[in-house]
């Protein structure tokens, strides 16, 4: 147990999942340290729940291992001290917010004693405590991602999945989770970050992995893969042909008259400029910026689709 | 508490919650007052003399009808544990009610085994206490009580574990409507299975016989529901039967012999069979 209380909060080797002739998830081997915030971000179908359904054992490997706190993936005792907000978040309708987070507390399962404490302080997290006696079924879908999240926390867990936790809140209501999350990351709590919100995940996490068709494409902390510039460009008389001349200069975001390059080295702006210009392009404006997370992962996408 | 009570309890608070219990004991007591006056009926009918029916007669009216009307409250618990059971597992997996609990210290078979109990708790306390009333009412109204009314709770109490439990089973993987459906034809065809089993007596051919044995033998629920009726069949009753022979057997409503201690024996092993398979099922299923 003493090399376990020291052992990352979650460890895989080549998990690979397949469904069928679908491979959900390519060999997927990543570390996560204690108390870290760890976004896991991808497109659509990328594999991103599968990995989190896998880790808590609810779907079955096809090959590889994983540990998580120290023990194999499937040991009950381990689940103690793990929370979980799923993506597909549904709660018993006919029980009240206050049973469901007394359930979770029973099974987690902590002394009774102190669940009362337990779910009053969670409960005040997520901002639910003047509902906590109404039924489940009465709330609003931001109201049960909220009652999700609660039940995520109690038990004071050392690792907390939460699979898009602000898919149904209001900006209010996503400005709380990024402070739950702080706070949990602040008393040591690792939390596993699935999102596709990217400037939700670049405002919190400490690092981050971007998946696509089940592979890593990328990993790293933020300042190691935000490391390039990126450069936005107002201009007006191109058309597609003439913007496929630019090709040269990086993958484009292209929004019409808003051409994003998504990485490109500040010393190459003014031959970019001037090349539009000789294309019959008109320039109305030139930004550089440090590159976002959303330009990186644009242009990793663009990269993988080459 | 263990796990799977708290899922036997949360089976339970969930059909109160949803006033299932409450329409059951409503649509029970309307039948065991409406019976209550079909029964008394019987013993007030005066025949063309103006004289009323004597008390044996009364007891061998009484005790066929009552074979009816148990067969209905079969009926109504087979097709309610059919139809709760058939999503019990699979709609919470639909609806990703699941995902957050298996995530927990729970495992598979803890969420089955108590989702069963919680339901068993249920057929078994509707069957005692509904049976209680219609005996109760019964017996007020022409003083009639069937021999064995022990046994006949337990046996139509059975059926409905039988068919919780198939429901059950088939709510590991198949959507609730699919299992619901499956359960309810499942438990009509044991039936027929058993009246062709009952002709195949009455003409002696085995071919036919086989069918209600096999039938007997993979879903129990007719086989149970013979040992109902025998459990309500007063001794002249049982006498007429056997002196017609071969002929008194062919008849769904009646039932010359007790369940053979072979076939209750097969009933205890195809509900661990049933479980096992359950918990098998659910524990191999991807969520
Ligand atoms: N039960 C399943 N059966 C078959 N294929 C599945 C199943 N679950 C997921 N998949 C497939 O696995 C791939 C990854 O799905 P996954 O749900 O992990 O994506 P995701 O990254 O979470 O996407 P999203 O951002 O839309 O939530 C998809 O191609 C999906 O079709
Ligand atoms: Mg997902």
């Amino acid at each position: 147990m003493g090399a376990a209380a020291t052992a990352p909060a979650i460890h895989t080797v080549d998990l690979t999942k397949r469904f069928g002739s679908t491979i959900a998830l390519a060999g997927l081997s990543m570390t996560v340290p204690r108390g870290e915030i760890f976004g896991f971000l991808g497109p659509n179908g990328a594999g991103k729940t599968t990995s989190v359904k896998l880790l808590l054992g609810l779907l079955r490997p096809s090959s590889g291992e994983a540990w998580l706190l120290g023990e194999r993936i499937g040991d009950l005792e381990t689940r103690r001290r793990i929370g979980y907000l799923p993506e597909l978040f549904r709660y018993q309708g006919w029980l009240d917010a206050r049973e469901v987070l007394a359930l979770h507390c029973e099974l987690a399962p902590l002394p009774r004693s102190t669940w009362k404490e337990e779910i009053k302080s969670a409960l005040n997290t997520v901002g639910l405590s003047d509902r906590a006696d109404d039924r489940v079924s009465t709330f609003s879908k931001g109201m049960q991602q909220r009652l999700g999240l609660a039940a995520a926390l109690v038990g004071k867990p050392e690792l907390v999945f939460l699979d898009e936790p602000t898919s149904a809140l209001d900006p209010v209501g996503r400005h709380d989770v990024r402070e739950i999350i702080r706070g949990l990351s602040a008393r040591g709590t690792a939390v596993f970050l699935n999102s596709h919100l990217l400037s939700e995940v670049e405002q919190v996490c400490d690092r981050v992995a971007v998946v696509d068709h089940g592979r890593v494409i990328a990993s790293g902390t933020m300042d190691e893969l935000l490391s390039g510039t990126a450069v936005r460009v107002r201009v007006s008389g191109l058309d597609q042909a003439a913007k496929a001349k630019l090709a040269a200069f990086g993958p484009i975001d292209d929004e019409g008259e808003q051409l994003t390059f998504t990485k490109l080295d500040i010393e190459r702006v003014p031959e970019l400029v001037s090349t539009i210009v000789a294309i019959g392009g008109r320039v109305y404006e030139v930004a550089p910026r440090h590159q976002t997370l959303e330009d990186r992962f644009l242009q990793l996408l663009h990269e993988e689709e080459a | 508490m263990s796990p799977v009570f708290v899922f036997a309890r949360l089976t339970v608070q969930e059909a109160s919650r949803r006033r299932l219990l409450l329409a059951l004991v409503i649509l029970t007591l309307l039948v065991v007052g409406f019976s209550a006056w079909g029964f008394n009926k019987i013993t007030t009918v005066t025949r063309s003399d103006g004289t009323v029916l004597p008390a044996q007669q009364v007891t061998l009216i009484s005790s066929q009808l009552l074979i009816v009307v148990t067969f209905m409250y079969s009926g109504v618990l087979a097709l309610s544990a059919a139809v709760v059971a058939g999503p019990l597992i699979s709609s919470e997996v639909e609806s990703g009610l699941l995902l957050s609990e298996l995530a927990r210290p729970v495992r598979r078979s803890e969420v089955v085994i108590g989702k069963w109990l919680g339901l068993a708790i249920l057929v078994t306390a509707y069957a005692a206490g509904s049976a209680f009333l219609e005996l109760t009412a019964v017996d007020w109204a022409t003083g009639y009580v069937p021999p064995h009314p022990i046994e006949l709770v337990i046996y139509v109490a059975a059926e409905g574990l039988a068919l919780l439990s198939l429901g059950l089973l088939l709510s590991t993987r198949l959507s609730g409507i699919t299992g619901g459906v499956i359960a309810l034809v499942a438990w009509l065809m044991a039936w027929i299975a058993g009246v062709v089993g009952d002709i195949g007596t009455g003409l002696q051919n085995s071919a036919l016989q086989n069918v209600g044995t096999i039938s007997h033998l993979l879903l129990p629920t007719d086989g149970l529901w013979r040992g109902a009726v025998y459990a309500m069949e007063p001794d002249v009753i049982l006498a007429t039967l056997r002196a017609a022979g071969t002929a008194g057997r062919a008849n769904p409503f009646s039932a010359v012999d007790p369940p053979p201690t072979a076939f209750l024996t097969w009933v205890v092993v195809w509900f661990a069979l049933m479980l096992t398979l359950s918990v098998w099922s659910f524990r191999t299923r991807e969520i």
